[in-house]
């Protein structure tokens, strides 16, 4: 899985660590590394722009995974300059801000927005490949997926929209279903697509999501 | 109840439609106006839902509105902006309220309009839409429950002939008229070669055709909508003949042009009838049937 991350605006984060002068900030050495997001450079980076406006940064950490358990480790080998802080500025995707919430007391700041779980296509460009919909629909759609690759999460075809098969959103996007009626044809699968598909169960499992493995 | 659209689709005549969209706001006096002018001249009038995810008043709203008047109204309702709670709601309210046709599209995505943080619903698609309708119909609705007083509709659908490739769109095209679609209203068609071609795919199926006669108003709103519309294509001959038109004329070329499509499709029973698409200038709906010979 990899989390796909974009710093935010300066501004926003200046402003969410309003009143909190000492700051501890945590970087993630897994997506937010690979993103360019959270990783050894832009920790670093954050600490020169937190010290130049006038914040005592207390200790800086890049957890080796922000996400997973080890964090109360990484984080209890640096307890004591975290104990000085205010705050912890948070360079991962939300996972770790939640990870790592679990485990301080002290306010926690993302300086991230999670965008989406995506693969690399190539070096530095992703796309989304699964809104963790609790169905999967891969099996009939060519292994390409219409609840995060069309613009409408339509089941049933394009819509359309689609010209040249690119996306009525953006002229730079592939047509979902446009690829999948493409790959079908190729598979000789296409009477997969002519299948009428009824509309989805939008509460597989309903918010707060919850699982426990038996 | 059979609609009199449906009435008219099954007589045999060439039938014809239109559309009105209604404003941002309350004043309805343009929209009511512009029907006055074309209503003697039509079988039926769509009346658009937030037509390019621009936020506007209701259709079904500008469909009570033309109902009062004695019009038939289509009712355009897309997936866009409800989930199946409200769409099924307002299909149950729509009938009581006489409106017995309806048209089921997708919507166009909410980027596009002028609310652009707004979250796009999508539901259910065209499809499940059309589907639903028939559910209703039955008396059940999709959470399995019975209706104390169901709905009757005349159900139909949109296509785009001009597509590119062409292929995916005949799948989806197929599932609507096995989904309930009694009519097709298509997107502007302009190459008459080209949507033969489509009616000798479409006519395998038992649907009534609209082919889409969307006005030309001028050569730079036919190369406009070529090079931005997805789905449309102006050939370059009818943009040149726009472009030769004397200074001022170019609107009544555009009238000229829709008309003689009109009146070979009629002629050479090339499909069931005609939807036409004046975009903004509806006065002149009846003097294009004028033109078309109608």
């Amino acid at each position: 899985m990899k989390s796909i991350t974009k710093q935010k605006p300066a501004e926003e984060i200046q402003q969410l660590l309003k009143g909190l002068d000492r700051v501890f900030i945590a970087g993630c050495g897994t997506c937010a590394t690979m993103t360019k997001t959270g990783g050894v450079d832009e920790v670093a980076d954050m600490r020169l722009t937190l010290e130049k406006a006038g914040k005592l940064v207390t200790g800086t950490i890049v957890i080796p995974t922000a996400c997973d358990d080890m964090t109360a480790d990484a984080l209890e080998q640096n307890k004591a300059a975290i104990d000085s802080a205010n705050a912890i500025l948070i360079m991962s995707c939300a996972l770790g801000v939640h990870r790592i919430s679990m485990y301080i007391k002290k306010p926690v700041i993302p300086a991230l927005d999670t965008l989406f779980i995506g693969l690399e296509d190539s070096y530095g460009e992703f796309h989304e490949v699964c809104a963790q919909c609790g169905q999967c629909v891969l099996g009939e759609t060519a292994g390409i997926c219409p609840i995060t690759a069309c613009h409408k999460s339509l089941l049933n075809g394009p819509c359309g929209g689609t010209n040249d098969g690119k996306c009525e959103v953006d002229k730079n996007k592939d047509c979902a279903w446009t690829l999948i009626h493409n790959r079908l044809a190729e598979q000789k699968r296409l009477e997969l697509m002519k299948k009428y598909q009824p509309p989805k169960n939008n509460q597989v499992v309903p918010r707060p999501k919850i699982a426990k493995i038996t | 109840m059979v609609s009199k659209f449906k009435q008219a689709l099954n007589s045999g005549k060439f039938v014809i439609t239109t559309e009105v969209g209604p404003p941002k706001g309350t004043n309805l006096e343009q929209m009511l106006h512009h029907v006055d002018l074309i209503k003697d001249s039509v079988d039926a009038i769509n009346v658009t839902d937030h037509q390019s995810s621009v936020m506007r008043f209701p259709s079904v709203g500008g469909c009570i509105l033309l109902k009062e008047k004695g019009v038939e109204p289509i009712l355009q309702m897309t997936c866009r902006d409800r989930n199946r709670l409200a769409l099924q709601a307002d299909l149950l309210f729509a009938n009581y309220m006489g409106i017995n046709n309806v048209l089921c599209l997708t919507g166009d995505a909410v980027p596009v309009g002028d609310h652009k943080e707004a979250k796009g619903v999508f539901d259910l698609d065209s499809v499940q839409l059309l589907k639903t309708v028939r559910l209703l119909e039955s008396g059940k609705d999709l959470g399995g429950n019975d209706l104390d007083g169901a709905v009757s509709y005349c159900a139909g659908a949109i296509v785009t002939p001009e597509a590119n490739p062409i292929e995916p769109q005949l799948v989806k095209f197929g599932k609507k008229v096995e989904a309930g679609a009694e009519f097709i209203q298509t997107q502007a068609i302009y190459d008459l070669d080209n949507f033969v071609k489509f009616m000798k795919h479409a006519r395998q199926y038992d649907v009534k055709i609209l082919a889409g006669i969307v006005l030309l108003s001028s050569a730079r709103m036919a190369k406009y909508m070529t090079q931005n519309i997805p789905g449309i294509f102006v050939p370059q001959d009818l943009i040149d003949e726009l472009d030769g038109a004397p200074k001022g004329e170019a609107l009544a070329k555009g009238i000229e042009i829709a008309g003689r499509l009109i009146a070979a499709l009629k002629k050479e029973a090339i499909c069931d009838g005609v939807h036409i698409m004046a975009i903004g200038k509806e006065e002149v709906v009846p003097d294009i049937l004028t033109a078309a010979g109608l």
